[in-house]
C-alpha cells in the first residue's frame, strides 16, 4: 500500500495567515476568541474568534483585486499561500477536496446572493480561480468534514487515483450556525473550557486551511504519514452523541488496527473537545474504552472556537508542527476535570519527544472519524 | 488491496410521485399536494411504523424511503455497509426554514428541531440509527450525480474493506424538486458494478 504524507499547510484564522503565525500564537497560548460586537452576526455581544474583515482584505489586496464572498477569499487566500510555499506543488495535477459544511452561508439571506450559497459554488469558484481542468470534490460531512476530507484523500491516494492532493477546508462564524447553536442551548457565555467541570458550551470559529498530501517523501525534511484512517457512525441519535462513545471507538480502534499500532504507542490524543457537555464526556468515555486515559490530550476549541468544517483539518495541521517540533501545548479553557472517565488533559505547554498522534473528531448525524498522525523515523 | 468483482444488488430511485425498485414501479401517488403528502403516502404503502420518521425534513425522509425500499429484501445489513451519499443543494431545504426564522430580529425564532436537519449527511445518520450501521459515512455535493466519484470512491471502500458493501447514491431536494436514486453495491448480485452500468441505471 502507497505511504500517504501531509507534505505542507496552511492556516487562515483569527491566529494568523500562514501556520507558522498560527503555531506561534498557540505556543504563547494566545487565543483568537474574544468578545464580538458585530450586529450583522449577533444583536449582542458574544465569545466567538471571527476573522477581522479589513485584515482579509487588505491580504486579498495583495493577490487579487477581484471580488469574492469572505469564504472565498479565506479559502483561495489559503491555497495561494501554499502554492507560494511549494513551488514543486502543480495544482493542476492534484485533486482538490473541498472541507465545508455551510459554505456561503451567509449569503442565504439576500435574494441577489442566494446562488452563492450553494455549495457546489464554492467549487465553482476555486476551479476557476486556478484555472482547473476538474471541478473539486466538495465533502460535507458535518464537523468531522475536515477530518474525513483527510482520509479520503489519503485513500483516494493510496488507490492510485493522484499522486498529489490538496484538501481544503472552511466554513464562516455565521448569524445562521449562532442562531442555531444558541437555539441548542450550546453556546457559552465565556470563552470555551473544553473537558473543564465549567464548561457550558461552544464558542464559535472561523478558518480556513488547506493541506498538500503527497505520495512522495521530502527530503532533508521530517515526513509526516498518515498511517491510519477510520470513520464510524454511532447509529445512535442525531444530535446527541453516542452514551458509550460507539462510533468514536469504533474509528479509534480501526484507525489504529491499520496504521499496525496499539493505543500504548499513541503519544499525544488531538481531540475533538467542543466543550459541550455531552460531547466532552462522550469522548472521554470512548477514549478510556481505547486505553488512551493516560495519554497526553488536548482540544484546540479554546485557541480557535469551533470552525466547523475547518476544525479537524486545522488540527491535523497543528498535530503535524507538533510532531516536527516535539512539543504539547496546553489545552487552553481547563481547569480541573469535568468528566466522568480519567483523561489526561494537557495543563501546560511541555517538550516531548512525540512520534505518533492520534487526532479524533465527532459530529451531527452521529458522525466520527480517526486518523494517526506519524513521524517517519529514517 | 483486494481487487474483486463487485455488483448492483438492488436500486431504487424516487421521481415524479413515483418510486420504483430494480427499474419496476413500486407504488405511485400523484393526489398528494405536498412533499410532505406524499413521503406520507410512501410510509403507509409501506407499511413502516416508525415514529422517527415523522420528525425528520423532507430530504431525509425521501433518502429514508429509499433506503427501506433499497434494503427491504435484504435479512439483515452487516454492520459494515457504508453509505455514500451526495446532492446538489445540500440541506438548503431546510436551511431556508432556519434562516427564515432568523431573518427578522423582530420575530426571531430558531428551533433546534429545525436546525439539526442543515446538515446533508443528517440522512445518513438516520438510515445508521435504522439499520444499525456502524459504518462509513460520506456525503458529497456535486451540480450532478458524479458517477465517476460515487463508483471510485465505493470501490476504494470496498477493495481497501472499509466497508463490505456501499449504499451510494443522489438524494436531491430543492424548492420541492426532488431525485432520489439509491444503489446498494455488494460482493454478490447480477448486474456488474462498472462506471456505466451506475450512470445507466441513475438515468433511467
Amino acid at each position: 500500500m502507497r505511504k500517504v504524507y501531509l507534505a505542507s499547510d496552511n492556516i487562515i484564522s483569527p491566529l494568523g495567515f500562514s501556520s507558522e503565525e498560527n503555531i506561534e500564537h498557540i505556543r504563547s497560548n494566545q487565543t483568537g476568541i474574544k468578545k464580538v460586537n458585530d450586529s450583522t452576526i449577533w444583536s449582542e455581544p458574544f465569545f466567538g474568534a471571527v476573522i477581522e474583515n479589513d485584515k482579509l482584505s487588505e491580504t486579498w489586496k495583495e493577490i487579487s483585486n477581484d471580488s469574492y464572498t469572505k469564504l472565498e477569499k479565506m479559502m483561495l487566500l489559503s491555497i495561494s499561500k501554499l502554492l507560494v510555499k511549494n513551488h514543486e506543488l502543480d495544482i493542476n495535477k492534484c485533486g482538490i477536496i473541498i472541507s465545508t459544511t455551510k459554505g456561503n452561508i451567509d449569503s442565504l439571506g439576500s435574494n441577489d446572493t442566494k446562488e452563492k450559497a450553494y455549495l457546489a459554488s464554492v467549487a465553482k469558484t476555486i476551479q476557476q480561480y486556478f484555472s482547473l481542468s476538474k471541478t473539486p470534490i466538495v465533502l460535507s460531512n458535518a464537523c468531522i468534514s475536515g477530518g474525513l476530507a483527510i482520509a479520503i484523500g489519503k485513500r483516494m491516494l493510496q488507490s492510485g487515483l493522484y499522486d498529489d492532493m490538496v484538501v481544503v477546508g472552511g466554513d464562516l462564524l455565521s448569524e445562521f450556525t449562532l442562531s442555531g447553536f444558541y437555539s441548542f442551548q450550546a453556546v457559552s457565555s465565556k470563552p470555551c473550557k473544553p473537558f473543564c467541570k465549567n464548561r457550558t458550551g461552544i464558542s464559535l470559529g472561523e478558518a480556513a486551511a488547506s493541506v498538500w498530501l503527497s505520495v512522495y517523501k521530502k527530503q532533508n525534511a521530517t515526513n509526516i504519514q498518515i498511517s491510519g484512517d477510520a470513520s464510524a457512525n454511532d447509529a445512535n441519535h442525531i444530535s446527541g452523541p453516542s452514551r458509550t462513545g460507539e462510533g468514536l471507538y469504533i474509528s479509534i480502534e480501526k484507525a489504529l488496527k491499520e496504521s499496525g499500532l496499539t493505543s500504548d504507542q499513541i503519544d499525544y490524543v488531538s481531540a475533538h473537545g467542543t466543550a459541550t457537555p455531552f460531547n466532552d464526556e462522550m469522548e472521554a468515555i470512548a477514549f478510556n474504552r481505547a486505553k488512551l486515559q493516560n495519554v497526553p490530550v488536548n482540544s484546540l476549541k479554546g485557541y480557535y472556537g469551533h470552525t466547523l468544517g475547518a476544525s479537524a483539518l486545522i488540527e491535523s495541521i497543528v498535530a503535524r508542527h507538533c510532531l516536527i517540533n516535539n512539543e504539547l501545548f496546553a489545552s487552553i479553557g481547563f481547569e480541573e476535570l469535568g468528566v466522568s472517565q480519567p483523561i489526561n488533559v494537557i495543563k501546560e505547554n511541555t517538550p516531548l519527544q512525540l512520534n505518533r498522534v492520534l487526532k479524533t473528531a465527532s459530529g451531527f448525524g452521529g458522525c466520527n472519524v480517526a486518523l494517526v498522525i506519524e513521524k517517519v523515523i529514517s | 488491496m483486494k481487487k474483486e468483482e463487485y455488483y448492483i444488488l438492488d436500486y431504487c430511485t424516487i421521481k415524479n410521485h413515483s418510486i420504483f425498485k430494480n427499474g419496476n414501479l413500486i407504488y405511485s401517488d400523484t393526489e398528494s399536494e405536498t412533499l410532505k403528502g406524499f413521503a406520507k403516502s410512501i410510509y403507509k404503502f409501506l407499511g413502516l411504523s416508525y415514529p422517527k420518521f415523522h420528525k425528520m425534513d423532507n430530504l431525509c425522509k425521501l433518502g429514508f424511503l429509499a433506503s427501506e425500499v433499497l434494503i427491504k429484501d435484504n435479512v439483515k445489513l452487516d454492520e459494515d455497509t457504508a453509505l455514500v451519499l451526495s446532492n446538489k443543494a445540500s440541506s438548503l431545504d431546510t436551511d431556508r426554514k432556519h434562516q427564515e426564522s432568523i431573518q427578522d430580529r423582530e420575530d426571531f425564532f430558531p428551533s433546534p428541531a429545525v436546525f439539526v436537519y442543515t446538515l446533508p449527511n443528517i440522512i445518513m445518520g438516520e438510515i445508521s440509527i435504522k439499520n444499525k450501521l456502524k459504518s462509513e459515512n460520506a456525503f458529497f455535493i456535486s451540480e450532478e450525480f458524479d458517477t465517476e466519484l460515487m463508483y471510485t470512491y465505493s470501490k476504494i471502500l470496498l477493495n481497501t474493506e472499509k466497508a463490505s458493501s456501499v449504499i451510494c447514491g443522489w438524494v436531491d431536494l430543492d424548492t420541492n424538486k426532488y431525485d432520489v436514486f439509491l444503489a446498494f453495491l455488494s460482493k454478490k448480485g447480477k448486474i456488474k458494478l462498472t462506471k456505466e452500468e451506475l450512470n445507466k441505471l441513475y438515468n433511467q
